[in-house]
C-alpha cells in the first residue's frame, strides 16, 4: 500500500505529478461510473469530475499530522490524501480490503492512519468534528491543522453557522474549504443562497476568508498553504473559497433534468481542470498518453484487486458497533 | 463515608477526573461564571480555568459535535447539554454521527465522549424544558445510555462513561440534584450494564428509573403495610441493559413493574416488559404492569403537570393490581 509522504511543495518539476494524480482521480471515477452502470456496484455514489484540483491542490499543502473531513463526494478527497486506488475499489465493491472494510462504502470513506477522518452523508456533518479536532490540537499544542471540506449546499445549514462561529471564537488551527460548484444536488445556488459570494458568511463571522480558482490547481496549492500557514501558526480559523464545477450529475445515474445540457459541455470544453493543466504543461500527445495508460493501468489493477477481495460475513455486521 | 448530594457528586465525578488526565474537560452553555444551569459544574472554573471548563454559544450541534471531534482526536471530552429537550437539536451529531462513526469506518474510530444531560417535571417549566427522552437513545446501536438515581451511583457511573471507549448519554434527573447519600471515600467505578438491587421482596418486583426509583421505594414501604414484599431495582444502564439481574429477580418473585416518568408509550418499560416475559413468561403469575406519563406534552399548570406524571400512588396501584391478580 502507498506510503504515507510529505508533499508540501509544488515546484514547477511536480506538476507533472500533480497531473498524474488528477488524472488517477478522474480514471478511477470515470471506472466508478462505468462499473456502476454495469451493476457492478451497491449504493449511492457521487463523483466529482471536474473537482479534481481542488482535492489535489489541498492535500498537497498538508502537512502530515494534519487531517481532512470530507463529503459525501470524496472519492477525489480519499485518494489525495493518501489511500491507495486498490483499497478505495475494495470499498466500493464491499470488501473486507475496503478501507472502511465493507462498513462505510462511498459516503463514508475513512482512512484513520491517513489523517482522513471520514466522508459524510450528512451535509456538514463532518464541520463540528474539524472545529473539535482543532480544539484538540490547540489544547495539546500541537502544530497541527484539521480542515473541512464541503460545498455550497452546506454553507446553509446549521452545523456550518455553528461551527465557524464556534472555530473563530476559539481561533482553533481549522481550515473550512468550500468546493462551490453553484449546485446544490439539482437546486442552483440562486435558488438556495440569497447572497452571491458565499465567504461573506465566513466574514460574517470574522474569519479570514481567501479566494481561489478551484480549476487551476497552483492557486488551489498555494492559497490552501497560506490558509494552513495562516492557521498553524495560531492566528485562527480560515475559509478558502474555491470557485469550481461538476461535471457530472450529482449522483452517477443523475439525467439532470435541472440543468441545460450545454452548460456542461461549455464547462468540460473550457473549465476542465486536467485539461487546463495539460495546456499550462504543454505536454505532447504522446507524453499525455504516457501518463494516462499508466494510471489507467492502476485503476484497473485496483477493479482487479476489489473483485478478487474478501466478501464480509454477513454475521460480521454485529462487530465494530461498540469498542 | 462522606455524604454527597447528587449535584456534588456529579461534580466530584467531573473533578477528580480532570485532575488526574488532561484529556478531559467539560463544554456547555453557561457552565463557567454561572456553574451550568444546575450548579453541578460550579467552582471548577476557579480550579481548572476557561482551557478545561468551556462555555459554548448555544449552539448544540456544534457543542456536541465539536465534542466528538476532539473525542476522535484523543481527547474525553464531557459535554453538557442543558437540558434533555435539547437533545433534540444536538441529535443529527450524537445519532448519526458519534454513535456510528466506529462503525462507518469499519472500528478504526473512537468516541470517548460523554453527553451529560438532565430532565424531569415538577417544577412546571411547560413543554419544553423537562422531557424525558431517554428511550430514543436506546434506540440507537453504537449509543450507551445509563440514568442514575443516587449520589453513589452517578458518581460512579459518570466516572466509568467518562472512561468509556465509546459515546455515552448520560442522563442526569432535575429533582435529584438535591437530595444526599454517603458515597465512598475514594471514587469507585460502577461498571455500565450493571443493574442495582435497591431493596430485596418476594412478591413484586418494581424495576425503575430515575426519579420513579425513589417513588417506587415510597410505594414499597406502603405496600410492606399492606403485607405485600417489593423488591425495587434500578438498571441504572438503559444501554447496555443487565437482563440478567432484572429476569432473576423476576423468576423470584413472579411478578413484575416497570416505572419512570417518561411517556409509558413507546417507553423504556415497553422494552422491559418484553425482556421479562419472553425470558421469564412460565414464572410471571400476572400482566406486568407500566407506569409512566400519560400521552401528553407536559403541562404548564401545577395540577395538570402533576395529572401527567406519575407518583408513588401510581406505583403502588400497580403493585397492588399485580399481587390481586386472579382474586
Amino acid at each position: 500500500m502507498a506510503k504515507v509522504e510529505t508533499k508540501t511543495s509544488l515546484a514547477k518539476g511536480d506538476l507533472r505529478d500533480v497531473l498524474r494524480e488528477m488524472l488517477l482521480i478522474r480514471r478511477f471515477e470515470e471506472k466508478v461510473e462505468e462499473r456502476f452502470r454495469a451493476g457492478e456496484l451497491p449504493g449511492f455514489l457521487h463523483v466529482a469530475i471536474g473537482q479534481e484540483a481542488c482535492a489535489v491542490g489541498v492535500c498537497r499543502a498538508l502537512e502530515d499530522g494534519d487531517i481532512i473531513a470530507s463529503t459525501h463526494r470524496a472519492h477525489g478527497h480519499t485518494l489525495a490524501k493518501g489511500t491507495h486506488p486498490n483499497e478505495l475499489m475494495a470499498e466500493l465493491y464491499g470488501k473486507t480490503e475496503g478501507c472502511s472494510h465493507g462498513y462505510g462504502g462511498s459516503m463514508h470513506l475513512y482512512d484513520i492512519e491517513r489523517g482522513n477522518m471520514g466522508a459524510n452523508a450528512v451535509i456538514g456533518g463532518g464541520l463540528p468534528h474539524i472545529t473539535g479536532a482543532a480544539l484538540a490540537f490547540q489544547m495539546r499544542g500541537e502544530p497541527r491543522v484539521a480542515l473541512a471540506f464541503f460545498g455550497d449546499g452546506a454553507t446553509n445549514i446549521g452545523t456550518f453557522h455553528e461551527s465557524l462561529n464556534l472555530a473563530q471564537l476559539w481561533k482553533v488551527p481549522a481550515v473550512f474549504v468550500l468546493e462551490d460548484n453553484k449546485w446544490a444536488e439539482s437546486t442552483p445556488e440562486s435558488q438556495h443562497s440569497p447572497i452571491r459570494d458565499l465567504s461573506d458568511r465566513a466574514k460574517a463571522f470574522g474569519m479570514k476568508a481567501l479566494k481561489a480558482d478551484g480549476q487551476d490547481v497552483e492557486a488551489v496549492y498555494k492559497t490552501a498553504r497560506q490558509a494552513l500557514e495562516y492557521a498553524r501558526a495560531g492566528k485562527g480559523p480560515v475559509f478558502v473559497h474555491l470557485d469550481c464545477v461538476r461535471l457530472h450529475g450529482h449522483y452517477i445515474g443523475d439525467p439532470q433534468v435541472y440543468r441545460d445540457k450545454d452548460e456542461a459541455r461549455k464547462l468540460a470544453e473550457t473549465r476542465d481542470p486536467i485539461t487546463l493543466l495539460r495546456a499550462k504543461l504543454e505536454l505532447s500527445d504522446e507524453e499525455f498518453d504516457e501518463l494516462d495508460t499508466e494510471v489507467s493501468e492502476i485503476v484497473e489493477a485496483s477493479v482487479e484487486f476489489a473483485k478478487n477481495g474478501t466478501d464480509p460475513a454477513p454475521e460480521d455486521a454485529l462487530k465494530n458497533i461498540y469498542a | 463515608m462522606p455524604e454527597l448530594s447528587y449535584r456534588e457528586a456529579v461534580r466530584d465525578a467531573l473533578a477528580t477526573a480532570m485532575r488526574q488526565d488532561d484529556n478531559v474537560f467539560i463544554m456547555g452553555e453557561d457552565i463557567a461564571e454561572m456553574g451550568g444551569s444546575m450548579g453541578v459544574t460550579s467552582g471548577m472554573l476557579e480550579e481548572f480555568g476557561r482551557e478545561r471548563v468551556r462555555n459554548t454559544p448555544i449552539s448544540e450541534m456544534a457543542l456536541a459535535g465539536t465534542a466528538i471531534g476532539a473525542a476522535m482526536q484523543g481527547m474525553r471530552p464531557v459535554a453538557e447539554i442543558m437540558y434533555e429537550d435539547f437533545m433534540t437539536l444536538a441529535a443529527e451529531q450524537v445519532v448519526n454521527q458519534a454513535a456510528k462513526l466506529r462503525y462507518m469506518s469499519g472500528g478504526q474510530l473512537s468516541v470517548p465522549v460523554v453527553f451529560r444531560t438532565q430532565g424531569g417535571a415538577g417544577w412546571s417549566p411547560g413543554a419544553q424544558h423537562a422531557q424525558q427522552l431517554e428511550a430514543w437513545f436506546v434506540h440507537i446501536p453504537g449509543l450507551k445510555v445509563v440514568f442514575a438515581s443516587t449520589p453513589e451511583d452517578v458518581r460512579g457511573l459518570l466516572w466509568s462513561a467518562i472512561y468509556d471507549d465509546n459515546p455515552v448519554v448520560f442522563f442526569e434527573h432535575r429533582t435529584l440534584y438535591g437530595i444526599k447519600g454517603n458515597v465512598p471515600e475514594k471514587i469507585e467505578p460502577i461498571p455500565i450494564g450493571k443493574a442495582r438491587i435497591h431493596r430485596e421482596g418476594e412478591d413484586v418486583t418494581v424495576i425503575a428509573t430515575g426519579r420513579l426509583v425513589h417513588e417506587s421505594l415510597a410505594a414499597a414501604e406502603e405496600a410492606e403495610k399492606e403485607g405485600v414484599s417489593v423488591e425495587v431495582v434500578d438498571p441504572r444502564t438503559l444501554q447496555p441493559l443487565d437482563e440478567e439481574t432484572l429476569v432473576a429477580s423476576v423468576k423470584k418473585t413472579n411478578r413484575a413493574v416497570v416505572a419512570h416518568e417518561a411517556v409509558t408509550r413507546m417507553g423504556f418499560g415497553a422494552e422491559v416488559a418484553s425482556v421479562l416475559q419472553y425470558q421469564a413468561f412460565d414464572w410471571l403469575d400476572a400482566p406486568i404492569e407500566r407506569v409512566g406519563a400519560k400521552f401528553s406534552p407536559l403541562p404548564f399548570a401545577p395540577v395538570m403537570e402533576q395529572f401527567v406524571v406519575p407518583h408513588a400512588a401510581d406505583v403502588l396501584a400497580a403493585i397492588m393490581r399485580t399481587v390481586g391478580h386472579g382474586d
